[in-house]
């Protein structure tokens, strides 16, 4: 009892952060509503589809940039908008920032600042990631009602 | 919370559209996303409403699934960009062989996009991350489909263009072929080659029946643009297409469906004149009557300058792109019964704008319904009608935020085209009570009107508002013109308190030229949305535009302002006969009407301009609510002790004087002369 209560606590505070650093928005709010009986784990659910399908999307992106002298804006534009509309359905908040970013940048035709944002969109990615994963184990650990009890 | 009201408003507006009680539980929704993550939690969303979900990750599998069983989705959400197939052409070719409502959805939000979306007929488009608030009311759609066909099918033949069957066989034939080809093909979908062999079979069938996948539509679409649509002829297209085991026949059906879903993407314009017929019309539905506004046509037959008309297009979407001639359905038509939805809309994205969720917003839940009170029967020598309604409803000054001056204009149009016959009646409808906003505002307006082509054009337009407390209606009816004639319209501002009296009050002609214009004066909060039709060039049909404004922010300026120049003779041809069947219904007036008294509110009615290009809103406006001011009308004066006539003399008086700018003249006399005769023939 007292062990699931600092469980709790300490979810809430992990849960919070993620709001507090920008990663998250309330689109995320909206996932953890939706977790019902019949989908108890619906945000984790979501979450880990979602860094499943990226993925690959985020290798092609790289690819893309590779050929930084040839790199075709267009085919760039259409990723970052595959990328944006996956991650703002999470609540992914940092990453559809920077995905918009590129696309500006893809739209002004600028290279540099297409590389370098996808750079700081990786890294915002992998960090979002591991945060999302230990929250998670920690919400298991802490009971189901967790996460469904905690919305804002 | 929502979902009370939903349900309320369900049953008030069921009468013929609702299932079940648990309408909208069961909505069976088919939804196409490529993305995985978001198709599962719009999935999720979707149950989560209670919906029957089917969830589709390619659009050619979604194509198959409801072709497969075309009476099984009510409505489709599908993702604008996908791989293999682009939403748009789902979205097309949904429209063209189901003709179920679509909903399109994109993280894209950019204006062209949207834009787009709704020019395929989309009937909606929701920008991504979806919001389950946005999902809850997706049924709307159903029913406003629903409701429209419906009125299709009450519809008579009389109403039908010349180039266009009547509808029942029309739709009967179709849906019974398609159906067969499609079970068809979706027996033998697997095949990649599917299109290829679906044509060569063809030529060996007995019947051929083809299937019209993506490509070949396609490839009809370029023909049938390369011909214009005018001139393609089934023979031509075929010659165009030059696809093997293609017919004649297979191309003159598919050529027919086409055309109808053009009509369709341009709304229901047509129907909404015509459908009227029936007395017991739902109470929300005479609202799409008032929402029409033929600005093409103005526009087509020169009155409007098309860059004026882009203005006001621009100005009615706060954007800048709307460009004339682009066919912008309207949504919101059926929307009365779903406005307890419109704070979420309002709130919600700008890019939502383009749906009937807001439009409701801001007519601030007083709808004002026009509805027909008696046939006006025109006489044949009425050739190309079309009755500009135009209420402005301007909020009383008792709650200075909501209140809203709405113009509103209907074009029941009818543009002469070959030997058309428009019929439109329209039925009356007791105004209710304040309590319900949507029915509380009736306005009667009928209008039959028969085109011939040949004859005199003449224009009628009548109207009756009828305003629940606070409301100001002002109708105005300039009929359309058929291009190169130029006759006078006739408007009828109709102010009536009291209950249904039938009398014409202030009538003005006014001539073809009335412009109307919309200018960034009008600003606060509006909305203009424009259905345009285009089947044919000539061939405009109605659009609708629905201004609205927020009296409140500029209390004292005007808020909407209608340029309508005004014939100042009464048109010989537009004999008082012709007039005198016309019954204005006019229903209870609030009190705070003209409560320019009180001073919060000046509701300005119309301004009448000869000269669009002189026209500016904001000087014209502001003169003319100082003017209305002046005017000492108590508030509650409208009862029955000030006829109409009496209180649009009232106001048009005034303007004249109020107006400096001399090109704004209200020709009081004539008008006032055409309601007397009006009234006594």
């Amino acid at each position: 009892m007292e062990r699931n209560q600092q469980l709790r606590r300490q979810l809430a505070a992990m849960r919070q952060s993620l709001f507090d650093q920008g990663y998250l928005d309330e689109q995320f709010i909206q996932l953890e509503e939706l977790q019902d009986d019949a989908n108890p784990n619906f945000v984790e659910e979501v979450v880990t589809l979602y860094y499943r399908d990226s993925a690959r999307l985020l290798s092609s992106i790289e690819q893309a940039l590779e050929k930084s002298n040839t790199l075709d804006f267009n085919k760039l534009d259409t990723y970052m908008h595959q990328f944006k509309g996956s991650s703002s359905s999470i609540g992914a908040k940092k990453l559809k920032a920077e995905c918009t970013q590129i696309r500006e940048y893809c739209k002004a035709g600028n290279g540099d600042g297409c590389v370098k944002t996808f750079q700081q969109l990786k890294r915002d990615y992998a960090t979002l990631k591991k945060k999302l994963e230990s929250y998670f184990q920690v919400a298991r650990q802490a009971g189901p009602k967790e996460i469904a009890s905690r919305s804002k | 919370m929502n979902l009370g009201n939903d349900r309320e408003s369900m049953s008030t507006a069921s009468s013929s559209v609702v299932v079940s009680d648990q309408f909208p539980a069961g909505l069976r929704v088919l939804v196409v996303d490529d993305d995985p993550t978001c198709l599962r939690i719009l999935e999720k969303m979707l149950r989560t409403c209670l919906y029957e979900v089917t969830k589709c990750n390619r659009a050619e599998a979604a194509l198959n699934l409801l072709r497969g069983n075309k009476n099984g989705y009510d409505i489709v959400i599908s993702d604008v960009h996908m791989p293999d197939i682009d939403g748009f052409k789902l979205l097309e070719q949904v429209g063209l062989e189901m003709d179920l409502p679509v909903i399109m959805m994109s993280a894209d939000d950019s204006k062209h996009v949207v834009m787009k979306g709704v020019t395929h007929g989309a009937c909606d488009y929701l920008i991504k991350p979806v919001r389950i608030e946005a999902l809850r009311n997706i049924w709307q759609h159903v029913v406003r489909k629903r409701k429209n066909e419906w009125k299709e099918l009450e519809q008579s033949g009389s109403v039908e263009e010349g180039d266009r069957q009547p509808k029942p066989s029309e739709e009967a034939d179709y849906s019974s072929s398609a159906n067969e080809g499609n079970w068809r093909n979706s027996k033998r979908r697997k095949d990649e080659e599917e299109d290829v062999e679906e044509r060569d079979d063809t030529s060996t069938l007995k019947k051929p029946r083809v299937v019209w996948s993506v490509e070949l539509h396609q490839q009809f679409v370029s023909a049938v643009n390369q011909l214009g649509i005018d001139k393609a002829v089934p023979k031509k297209i075929l010659e165009l297409m030059n696809v093997p085991g293609l017919t004649r026949e297979n191309v003159a059906s598919h050529l027919q469906k086409y055309r109808l879903y053009l009509r369709r993407l341009s709304g229901v314009s047509q129907h909404q004149s015509t459908a009227f017929i029936s007395p017991q019309e739902p109470p929300y539905g005479p609202l799409s009557s008032l929402n029409g506004l033929d600005i093409q046509a103005l526009a087509a037959t020169g009155q409007i300058p098309a860059q004026s008309l882009a203005t006001l297009q621009a100005a009615g979407l706060g954007r800048s792109t709307a460009k004339p001639g682009l066919p912008m359905p309207l949504v919101d038509q059926r929307n009365l019964f779903s406005f307890d939805n419109q704070k979420i809309r309002f709130g919600e994205a700008q890019p939502q704008h383009m749906n009937s969720g807001k439009q409701m917003n801001l007519l601030h839940g007083i709808p004002t319904t026009m509805e027909p009170k008696q046939l006006v029967n025109l006489h044949h020598s009425a050739q190309s009608l079309g009755g500009l309604n135009m209420p402005v409803s301007a909020h009383g000054g008792q709650s200075s935020q909501s209140s809203s001056l709405l113009i509103q204009m209907t074009q029941p149009q009818a543009r002469g085209q070959i030997l058309n016959e428009n019929t439109v009646g329209q039925v009356p409808r007791l105004p209710t009570s304040m309590g319900q906003p949507i029915l509380s505002n009736g306005v009667a307006s009928g209008i039959l009107v028969r085109n011939r082509i040949g004859e005199n054009g003449r224009g009628t337009g009548y109207n009756s508002v009828s305003q629940t407390s606070s409301m100001l209606n002002f109708p105005l009816n300039p009929p359309a013109e058929l291009p190169g004639n130029s006759f006078p319209l006739g408007s009828t501002p109709g102010i009536s308190s009291g209950t249904s009296t039938l009398t014409n009050k202030g009538v003005f002609q006014q001539e073809v030229n009335s412009d109307i214009k919309g200018s960034g004066a009008f600003m606060p909060s509006y909305d203009i949305f424009n259905d345009l039709q285009q089947h044919k060039p000539q061939n405009w049909e109605l659009q609708n535009v629905g201004l609205t404004f927020d009296a409140s922010q500029h209390s004292n300026t005007l808020q909407g302002n209608v340029d309508v120049a005004p014939s100042v003779l009464v048109n010989q041809g537009y004999s008082s006969s012709q007039r005198s069947g016309q019954n204005s219904n006019a229903s209870e007036l609030g009190k705070a009407m003209f409560s320019v008294g009180e001073g919060s509110e000046h509701g300005n009615p119309q301004n009448v301009g000869q000269h669009l290009n002189n026209f500016l809103v904001d000087n014209s406006m502001r003169v003319k609510a100082e003017r209305v001011s002046d005017t000492s009308c108590p508030p509650t004066v409208f009862p029955q002790h000030f006829g109409q006539e009496d209180l649009m003399s009232a106001l048009l008086k005034q303007q004249p004087d109020g107006i400096g700018p001399a090109e704004n003249e209200f020709e009081f006399d004539g008008s006032s002369r055409l309601t007397s005769s009006a009234i006594s023939g």
